[in-house]
């Protein structure tokens, strides 16, 4: 009888303890607004940088003379899982005459892309990388769909040594 | 109209108050449906109805080759996606016969332990906001997050980070990594305590959890309960014990076992593995070799023809990928034994007779991932 | 005395005298009720409004968040914005639903907290109604919430909310007693049940401070009962949002779920100013024995913003509650009260009697 009581307290006061110790955790957070860790983010832009490795979406980088490394081989095309990536080429007459081949588009479905990076990965000329572009909603599908070769880029000569 | 409700609302004896809990709820973590039957508020049995997310990923892999496998068994079990990859990857370097350098297996090993207490860390979230307390969902979030910006530093991607390869990594890993790495067990190492006395001391929360969907060894056994849920039931089912791949052969840890085989004995196991975790961390983090990223393979990646293998430890259990390779260079047919598809059809067995709020515990404390299951 | 600086029934009888010289004696009353209700129907919905963006300010800070902050100055236009949402959704009807007890339960939650408050004293002479028995009708009303509830749950057709309506009913019904046992261990301490008369027994001291252990007893008691009958915190069964996605107002849409969302925190406030002017002196100014400059300095703040800092201290540790602690189960929730509250009032409540009748207390 009489340990069934000093039970019944004990367990009582345990339990109000354990109750405590949990309250102190939310107290302490509530006093200390500076753990705080919302990123604001439509405000903090202009600060705002994503890791340099961050895989946003795929670009095709370009030099200051608008040229780029892709030979429009295929393999990224070839190498994609979902088919993200399409390849147009044409044959142009090189300076000696001979055919040869240029891309004329480099499609990129973003709506397909799953981020994979295995065409970036195995490009033979490391013409493709990733882009640090994150804000990728738009009002219509299509938007989606982008030519990653800028108009009239040529393709870099010496890329091909 | 009257006489209708009562039909509907009011139950006899024998008859049967079944609520469909899911695809939409918010305690299911996904669309998963139980239906459940009820007796007043006591879950006479419950039906798993999966399906909902079935994408089928096992025949899609059958028409892409193996580097492109990866990326889709990032989309299976998507918290414990490192682990999942890893998978894959090992069973096609067995059947290639490669010797991976030593720096991959490190780093590799590195990568799954932090991806597993990412995980336990976000289970720990959902499971104290399915118990209603819900705070604990963002001291969860707030310290996962130090993990993901470790992933996000080192290979771009936050969550589905299809970082390794057959043979190796996709390129190094970032030159700070290890020094984050350490700054964020010492950080972990000081909020893991304030997880305790916020809901694991919690007399109601234990109240909760304690005898509570009871599962015992061989009820874990029989339908193949692996991972921490059937560790908390005294089942010594760790496949980096039993079977250890990558370094896990060169790290001293302890596999975490409690006998009781309720819900807080897998509570328990997860929050013993989150401690456990950081020190095989700490074990590997300073000790990388140095070396190459990836062993020499060719373009294109042909297994012979054959049967293949491989096991391994995710964080909520057993997962095992079976390759028959016809000499192809996709496989002719690949088979992934995913953990929580075990693990989830047990819930009939160990929630009825128990309170509707028990199988919400119940069912967080399996940890469920659903699109694990459905594939 | 000072503290008739700031006594309100002054202001109140001019305004029956202004409005006496023109009007006939029913017509008076008529046009005070009028007013009175107008003031507190305004007073219910800036002050809901309010308590929902404290809460939510509240949690956001303890879960290291920062909260609303986009509509207006950190956020606080931001429960109006959400008001206007709810105005202008739709109803959603449902089928085989009891249309009338469905439409007619959010009313009956949100008048029963509406009542309750006519007799709260906000200040001195700043009370609607002083009755003699204010204390047990404010008991007495506020549970008449949980006929709504009962009603919603029943009239919706769905079979969350039914279960979600049955909880309720049984955790109203067994915390009830806690409540009023507690609240009448201050009665015997003060020998009164009106409401103004418990706060001028405590112009010498409140009673958590001078009803020694079994007040304090008495005031951890009331805490957690009125949590769990206002559905709140760790005793939030009724909604249960992890199990019943939303308990007894799953059907509800609009304007509809705006009325329980409202009533809920007004019933919090309820509670909260109950409990401050039963055990923390009501609008009572904080005195220390004989400190009188300390006294004098404290009798210069209104006793209105002495009412609303003891309110919100208690609201706040109501709010504190929720965001710490996981649901209890129906079985625990009714072993909490049956097992431990109601015998540890029990007992309490003898044990005062006791004091009192022997007159040790001061």
């Amino acid at each position: 009888m009489n340990s069934s009581i000093s039970k019944y307290f004990s367990e009582m006061f345990k339990a109000i303890a354990s109750l405590w110790a949990g309250m102190r955790i939310t107290g302490k957070y509530f006093v200390s607004p500076g753990e705080i860790v919302t990123q604001q983010y439509p405000e903090n832009r202009a600060t705002l940088k994503m890791e340099e490795r961050f895989k946003g979406e795929i670009i095709m980088p370009h030099d200051e003379n608008n040229l780029h490394a892709c030979t429009g081989c295929g393999i990224c095309e070839m190498n994609c899982p979902n088919g993200s990536i399409e390849i147009i080429t044409n044959r142009v007459p090189n300076a000696e005459g001979k055919p040869e081949r240029v891309i004329d588009k480099h499609i990129y479905h973003l709506s397909m892309c799953t981020f994979c990076g295995l065409c970036v990965k195995t490009c033979p000329s490391d013409a493709l990388a990733f882009g640090q572009e994150f804000e990728h909603a738009v009002f219509d599908r299509s938007h989606l769909t982008k030519v990653l070769n800028q108009p009239g880029s040529l393709l870099r000569k010496e890329a091909k040594k | 109209m009257s006489e209708e409700i009562i039909k509907d609302v009011i139950i006899g004896e024998n008859e049967e108050y079944i609520i469909n809990m899911g695809p939409q709820h918010p305690s299911t973590h996904g669309v998963l449906r139980f239906e459940v039957c009820l007796q007043g508020e006591t879950v006479k049995y419950l039906i798993p109805h999966i399906g909902y997310i079935h994408r089928g990923i096992e025949k899609m892999c059958e028409a892409i080759t193996y580097p492109q496998i990866i990326h889709l068994t990032d989309r299976m079990d998507y918290l414990s996606a490192h682990i999942n990859n890893e998978a894959v990857c090992l069973c096609v370097e067995n059947a290639l016969q490669i010797e991976v350098p030593e720096r991959v297996k490190y780093i590799r090993t590195i990568l799954a332990e932090l991806n597993r207490i990412a995980s336990h860390q976000l289970w720990w979230s959902a499971f104290g906001m399915d118990l209603g307390a819900l705070t604990t969902f963002f001291y969860g979030l707030r310290d996962r997050e130090k993990i993901l910006d470790i992933f996000e530093e080192s290979f771009g991607s936050r969550l589905l980070h299809s970082f390794i390869m057959p043979g190796g990594l996709m390129h190094d890993v970032h030159p700070n990594f290890q020094k984050r790495i350490k700054e964020f067990i010492a950080y972990f190492r000081k909020k893991l305590p304030e997880y305790d006395q916020l809901l694991t001391g919690n007399i109601i929360f234990q109240n909760r959890s304690k005898g509570i969907g009871l599962m015992s060894r061989e009820t874990a056994i029989a339908y193949g309960v692996t991972g921490p849920s059937g560790r908390g039931s005294g089942w010594s089912c760790d496949i980096r014990k039993i079977a250890p791949y990558s370094a896990y052969d060169k790290v001293q840890f302890n596999e975490m076992l409690e006998t009781e085989g309720d819900t807080f004995a897998r509570y328990k196991v997860r929050m013993r593995e989150m401690w456990e975790s950081m020190n095989i961390l700490e074990q590997l983090v300073d000790n990388i070799p140095e070396g190459d990223y990836t062993a020499k393979m060719k373009p294109i990646i042909k297994l012979p023809v054959g049967e293949y293998f491989q096991r391994v430890e995710t964080a909520r259990g057993e997962l095992a990928v079976y390759i028959v390779s016809d000499g192809n260079k996709t496989p002719y047919r690949i088979k992934f034994r995913t953990p929580n598809f075990s693990n989830l059809f047990v819930m009939n067995k160990i929630t009825s007779g128990y309170k509707i709020a028990d199988l919400v515990a119940v069912s967080g404390s399996l940890d469920l991932v659903i699109p694990d299951i459905d594939r | 005395m000072s503290s008739n600086l700031y006594d309100f029934s002054t202001l109140t009888s001019s305004i029956h005298e202004w409005l006496s010289g023109f009007m006939s004696a029913g017509w008076v009353v008529f046009t005070e009720l009028v007013l009175i209700g107008l003031l507190f129907l305004l007073f219910f919905a800036l002050l809901g409004l309010f308590l929902v963006y404290l809460e939510r300010k509240v949690c956001a800070i303890m879960q290291n968040r920062v909260g609303p902050n986009r509509v207006g100055k950190w956020g606080l236009l931001q429960t109006i914005a959400d008001l206007i949402k709810l105005l202008i959704k739709e109803l959603i009807p449902i089928r085989k639903s009891d249309k009338f007890l469905f439409n007619l339960a959010p009313f009956i939650v949100i008048i029963a907290s509406l009542m309750a408050m006519a007799a709260l004293p906000f200040a001195k002479g700043l009370q609607a109604i002083d009755f003699n028995i204010g204390v047990f009708y404010i008991m007495a009303v506020s549970s008449l919430g949980v006929v709504g509830i009962l009603l919603a749950g029943w009239a919706s057709n769905s079979k969350y909310s039914i279960i979600g309506a049955m909880r309720s009913g049984a955790q109203i019904v067994s915390y009830e007693l806690s409540v009023g046992l507690s609240l009448m261990a201050i009665v015997i301490f003060s020998g009164s049940m009106q409401l103004s008369t418990i706060i001028e027994s405590q112009a010498n001291g409140w009673w958590i401070f001078k009803g020694h252990i079994p007040a304090f007893i008495a005031f951890v008691v009331f805490l957690v009962a009125s949590t769990a009958e206002i559905n709140r915190g760790p005793f939030d069964l009724a909604e249960a949002e992890s199990e019943l996605t939303a308990g007894f107002h799953t059907e509800y849409s609009g304007i509809k779920f705006a009325f329980f969302f409202l009533a809920e925190y007004i019933n919090m406030f309820i509670v909260a100013a109950l409990a401050a002017t039963i055990f923390l002196g009501g609008w009572m100014p904080f005195h220390i024995g004989s400190w009188e400059g300390f006294n004098h300095i404290m009798d210069f703040v209104p006793p209105i913003v002495w009412f609303f800092l003891k309110t919100f201290f208690i609201i706040y540790i109501i709010m504190w509650f929720k965001w710490t602690f996981p649901r209890l189960r129906i079985d625990q929730l009714l072993t909490l009260e049956w097992k431990y509250l109601l015998p540890i009032s029990l007992v309490n409540i003898v044990f005062i009697a006791f004091l009192v009748l022997m007159g040790w207390h001061f």
